[in-house]
């Protein structure tokens, strides 16, 4: 789905321009992380205790998309960015960065949270699922299907998480009405209103009894 | 977000000794308030001591008191099937709140532990006496549409914003507190504070004290029961004005009530004069009013809120007339 703007004709060229971007935001901003951090050495816990100091990374071990990774954050890090920033998985959206919006949507352990208001360290021996873990190789998923023919987005911007709580919200049985669907969707905002849609898109994979 | 060391302890013991030793170090759990409060620049704790590894998630039945460990998320709190039959208004309340993803993160203690608060203790431009005491309140006399009704002082007019704990008040919960001097029990009530002097401490927990859980005792709150949340949007919007109603009828007459508001006050805030004035009584709409005119004597209101008293007023009677089914 992350892909869906390229499909636009209005607007060719116009992902190009956006990594150009991104992967100079991230080279910078890798250089100014290796400049500001101190070479020290993070101990991992005696009697299971696990400690980071103030400026020390600690190691986390975590499953995303079925790829297990060990990797070294501060404490400070959120889940968010470290999918978006250390990952390259940005199809996950930082919107508010406040938990208000539901851009950042993922699951975790099957569940949907916003990403942005956990640590990653928190998240040690988890196992996420994002927008890019979805399809199948080239199969999308059916509620991505039905995103699409549903025209459940315009901007596209809140899609991602639109869609991993859209899955969440079949899975957990709370997509049996359009009203249980609105409310179970509250926490995430369109603000191109393509409400009517989602909803449509959701009711329509549920009501097709596909396996989500 | 400001550095901070990050500490996972083992055991209990060592989540109360480490907060204890270290005045700014704070429990995280869901994180959804403090994590946001920390990105915001509201608070600045130099060390986080995550707890979410304690095992502290139960939900339990012992002698008819059903035991809600603080680590339990509010999303299963809200599903459990012991929830959902002996006390059905907690279910309600809980899903009245947020989102589903912050109810998949959240936890019964950290929506206990969320800040009492308003727009300008979150703008660290602004004065608020609650983030630094002695500062000024900005809401007195500010932008002041959502603010108490209930109980405030010439200090702090902030509000609880949440919903599981007006129902937990309702329900006479207690809260079940493990700290450096050792275990004790806090009726839910005398948990959350009143702002007087120092807005600043939202509830009584003493330093490195640590909530391991709730009990609510047998209450014959089954079916008439009702949570009513108005707010400007249909859903994920903090509430106006919150009723936790629930009834014991029996012959047509009500046996006994119990009546909490949310978005009114700086703490859960219970009627316990309106409930009394429900006693005996039979549940009509003319009763509803009298008691809901009772729940509002002490209401003092501000430039921009004071709409909150006829709409408590009227959410009273709305969720009494559906507890009661009339």
């Amino acid at each position: 789905m992350s892909q869906a703007p390229n499909e636009n004709p209005s607007c060719p060229g116009k992902r190009d321009k956006h990594e150009a971007r991104r992967d100079f935001l991230k080279q910078s901003s890798a250089l100014m992380a290796l400049a500001l951090t101190p070479p020290l050495v993070v101990k991992a816990g005696e009697h299971d205790e696990t400690i980071a100091g103030l400026f020390e990374k600690m190691p986390v071990s975590l499953e995303v998309n079925g790829k297990a990774y060990q990797l070294s954050v501060e404490p400070r890090v959120t889940l968010l960015d470290l999918l978006r920033e250390q990952l390259n998985l940005t199809g996950t959206k930082k919107g508010c960065d406040h938990g208000q919006c539901g851009a950042c949507t993922v699951h975790v352990n099957g569940q949907r949270i916003n990403s942005c208001l956990t640590l990653a360290v928190m998240q040690e021996g988890k196992k996420i699922t994002t927008i890019e873990g979805l399809a199948q190789g080239d199969t999308l998923h059916p509620v991505q299907e039905a995103f699409i023919k549903h025209d459940g987005f315009q901007c596209g911007y809140c899609t991602p998480g639109q869609i991993m709580s859209a899955v969440a919200c079949i899975r957990e049985g709370h997509a049996g009405s359009p009203e249980e669907i609105r409310e179970f969707m509250s926490g995430n905002i369109c603000r191109c209103g393509a409400y009517d849609n989602i909803v449509a898109a959701i009711t329509a994979v549920k009501q097709g009894g596909h396996t989500v | 977000m400001n550095q901070f060391s990050y500490v996972r302890p083992a055991s209990q013991q060592a989540a109360i000794d480490a907060l204890t030793k270290d005045k700014s170090a704070r429990f995280i759990a869901g994180g959804t308030n403090l994590l946001d409060l920390m990105k915001n620049g509201v608070v600045a704790p130099e060390k986080l001591v995550d707890i979410n590894r304690l095992p502290l998630k139960s939900i339990t039945l012992n002698n008819n008191t059903l035991h809600i460990g603080a680590l339990t998320l509010n999303s299963e709190v809200a599903a459990h099937t012991l929830v959902t039959t002996r006390h059905p208004l907690l279910s309600q309340a809980l899903l009245a709140g947020a989102s589903q993803q912050l109810r998949n993160m959240a936890t019964t203690g950290g929506n206990m532990m969320q800040r009492t608060r308003c727009s300008y203790f979150y703008d660290i431009t602004m004065p608020c006496n609650k983030r630094t005491p002695g500062s000024g309140c900005s809401a007195i006399g500010g932008i002041n549409r959502m603010h108490a009704i209930f109980g405030a002082s010439d200090q702090c007019i902030a509000v609880h914003p949440s919903d599981m704990c007006i129902a937990l008040a309702a329900l006479d919960a207690t809260v079940l507190v493990a700290g450096p001097k050792g275990n004790r029990r806090i009726p839910f009530g005398e948990f959350h504070r009143l702002p007087g002097n120092t807005p600043d401490k939202d509830n009584n927990l003493g330093k490195g004290e640590l909530i391991t859980g709730i009990d609510i005792p047998a209450s014959p709150f089954t079916q008439n029961i009702y949570y009513l949340k108005v707010r400007d949007r249909a859903s994920y919007a903090f509430a106006l004005v919150s009723v936790a109603a629930a009834l014991d009828i029996s012959n047509n007459t009500i046996r006994s009530a119990r009546l909490a508001m949310g978005g009114v006050a700086h703490k859960p805030w219970r009627l316990h004069e309106a409930e009394k004035a429900l006693i005996g009584k039979t549940p009509t709409i003319e009763n509803f009013r009298i008691a809901a005119t009772v729940a509002t004597q002490s209401a003092r209101t501000y430039k921009h809120n004071a709409f909150k008293v006829p709409m408590a007023q009227n959410s009273l009677v709305t969720a009494l007339s559906k507890a009661a089914a009339v």
